[in-house]
């Protein structure tokens, strides 16, 4: 794609504006830079995603000249499984709690008036302006077995941090707000006639919430617990500190692929890093299908 | 419950679910997210303002603060630029690929940091593609500040695109077109007509890719190899010091980066009260 085959703009004057040829990939405009600016992006993005993503997938595949099956086999070992199994399920079950909590502050934040509304709002993007190793710290030295709130946890029995509770507290802390700023704007515009419809024709406030309200949130709901899932399986600083890092027990993905590295096992650490967008990638793609059905449905 | 009560009204009283409902808030707010915030502070102070002070300003926290500053000063300039001219074309001009355009430049979004370091590493590491090719030539990429900039470029990659894509795509090129044919060259309807119609989400997406390229930790932390005082930022400085037992250090220099992400959020916040109809994504986390 060239910038010859683009239109040109009516330079004022002195240069004559040359018969725009066709060209099978742009549609005609007035307007200028087309060439210069598609040519920048491209450059940059093949620089800056396409070509280390190349090489990624080709070096997870390689080295052991078996493909697939290698990537397979290195990913079935135990330590890289167990890790696998952890990020992943460990994410799911912090998402799906995000669901109610996010559901909760998005309509509180919604909702309601009162004193210190707009500093509560502020405050849900938090998790997104802490940079994740404060964050990481800050949760262990909380919920640590002298922290404040973890010798309360140490009281009933629970070891919060350095164990899988501590991973889940901090997962939590960085998906709530995906699902809060997915739903508030679909809660601001639902219109609030079809509900007080339904109240008129006798439902309750529970009927309201299930059959008009969660319906409606779906969707969005549906969005916001998956950006979730997928921040937290790749989350690495605000977990590291709290996980305490036990092979098998409580070793996540990412630590995984930073651990193979220092051992200079390149081909191990491509192959879980691949597997980590493959899987992460599949998953946010699948959801938008079940999100984008959703959506026709309530459209029909 | 009634529906009546629920509409926010200033001045209403609210029924008691809804107090509820709003102390529920509080509390899950407090615990979850403030609390860290609060720690942060508290225990950077713990042994007193002196040691503070000390702690901010020896040497290497100095050192990671100008590497920090260093790279974010290369890294959001170019993620800016980027995310103008993709901005550009795909909400200007009609053309093929535009869909498989926009789902690669949202593809670093669905990367672990870790990941968007471990790629830079198997390109330019001792055993990379280019790793013998670098080391005959004496080029250091790994391990240095060209690696840190990588990796943070990739991490804050679709920052400042993805906040100018949806507004432009909204406002359209007539302007421009009128603008064009009244004879005006390209340039002067990109300074005078684009640039002010987005210079509000502009700053957005500049300030979010800002705090996540200054705060960043996962991607740098692979290419970085913590030499004190060389490769190590802010944030793998407070790494550094919290494995060393050094806490109030590395609570000292992780609050610098909370009050980053302080005023962050306290910019990002005005912009959305004074300007929520020049920022089109401005709900987008």
């Amino acid at each position: 794609m060239t910038d010859q085959a683009l239109p040109r703009p009516v330079q004022s004057g002195a240069a004559v504006p040359r018969r725009p040829r066709r060209s099978p990939w742009v549609e005609h405009s007035i307007l200028p830079g087309f060439g210069l600016a598609m040519g920048f992006t491209l450059f940059y993005l093949g620089a800056i995603v396409i070509l280390p993503l190349t090489a990624l997938t080709a070096l997870a595949l390689r080295p052991w000249e078996l493909g697939l099956s290698g990537v397979i086999h290195a990913l079935t070992a135990p330590r890289v499984a167990a890790a696998l199994k952890l990020s992943f399920g460990l994410s799911a079950v912090a998402a799906l709690l995000n669901a109610p909590l996010g559901l909760l502050l998005a309509w509180t934040l919604s909702r309601y008036q009162f004193p210190g509304r707009r500093i509560l709002d502020a405050l849900v993007d938090l998790p997104f302006a802490l940079p994740t190793a404060v964050a990481g710290i800050a949760l262990t030295a909380i919920y640590a077995p002298n922290g404040p709130l973890g010798s309360l946890f140490a009281r009933v029995g629970i070891k919060s941090a350095y164990s899988p509770v501590g991973i889940f507290i901090a997962l939590v802390f960085i998906g709530l707000p995906f699902v809060v700023r997915s739903l508030q704007p679909v809660l601001q515009d639902l219109d609030r006639e079809v509900e007080e419809a339904a109240q008129t024709l006798g439902a309750n406030a529970v009927q309201r919430a299930v059959h008009v309200i969660l319906p409606a949130l779906a969707p969005s709901l549906i969005s916001g617990v998956s950006l979730a899932f997928a921040r937290a399986v790749g989350e690495y600083g605000s977990v590291v500190f709290i996980a305490g890092n036990l092979p098998m027990k409580t070793e996540i993905a990412p630590l995984l692929i930073v651990i193979k590295l220092e051992q200079y096992d390149y081909a191990g650490a491509a192959a879980v890093g691949l597997a980590m967008v493959a899987i992460s990638f599949g998953a946010l793609m699948a959801i938008n299908t079940v999100q984008l059905l959703l959506a026709q449905r309530g459209k029909a | 419950m009634t529906l009546a009560e629920t509409r926010p009204r200033p001045g209403a009283r609210l029924s008691l679910p809804a107090v509820m409902m709003v102390l529920a808030s509080v509390a899950v707010m407090a615990v979850l997210v403030v609390a860290p915030l609060v720690t942060v502070f508290h225990d950077a102070l713990s042994k007193g303002l002196g040691k503070y002070l000390d702690a901010i300003r020896g040497p290497d926290a100095l050192a990671a603060m100008r590497l920090t500053l260093l790279v974010s000063g290369i890294s959001v300039p170019l993620n800016a630029a980027f995310g103008v001219a993709a901005a550009w074309c795909i909400a200007k001009f009609e053309f093929r690929g535009k869909n498989l355009l926009l789902t690669l430049i949202d593809l670093p979004f669905s990367m672990s940091p870790v990941v968007s370091g471990l790629v830079w590493v198997l390109l330019f590491g001792a055993q990379g593609w280019f790793g013998t090719w670098l080391i005959d030539h004496d080029i250091k990429i790994i391990f240095a500040t060209t690696g840190l900039v990588l990796a943070t470029i990739l991490v804050t990659f679709p920052f400042v695109a993805r906040e100018l894509i949806p507004l432009m795509q909204d406002q359209g090129a007539d302007e421009e077109a009128a603008a064009l044919t009244l004879g005006a060259s390209g340039l002067t309807a990109f300074w005078k007509i684009t640039l002010p119609n987005i210079r509000w989400a502009l700053l957005y997406g500049v300030l979010l890719c800002n705090a996540r390229a200054m705060g960043e930790f996962g991607a740098v932390s692979v290419v970085s190899g913590h030499i004190r005082g060389l490769t190590t930022t802010l944030p793998l400085h407070v790494e550094v010091l919290y494995n060393d037992y050094d806490f109030v250090g590395a609570f000292a220099a992780a609050s610098l980066l909370a009050s980053l992400g302080l005023v962050t959020l306290l910019l990002k916040t005005g912009l959305e009260w004074r300007h929520a109809g020049e920022l089109a994504a401005n709900r987008r986390p």
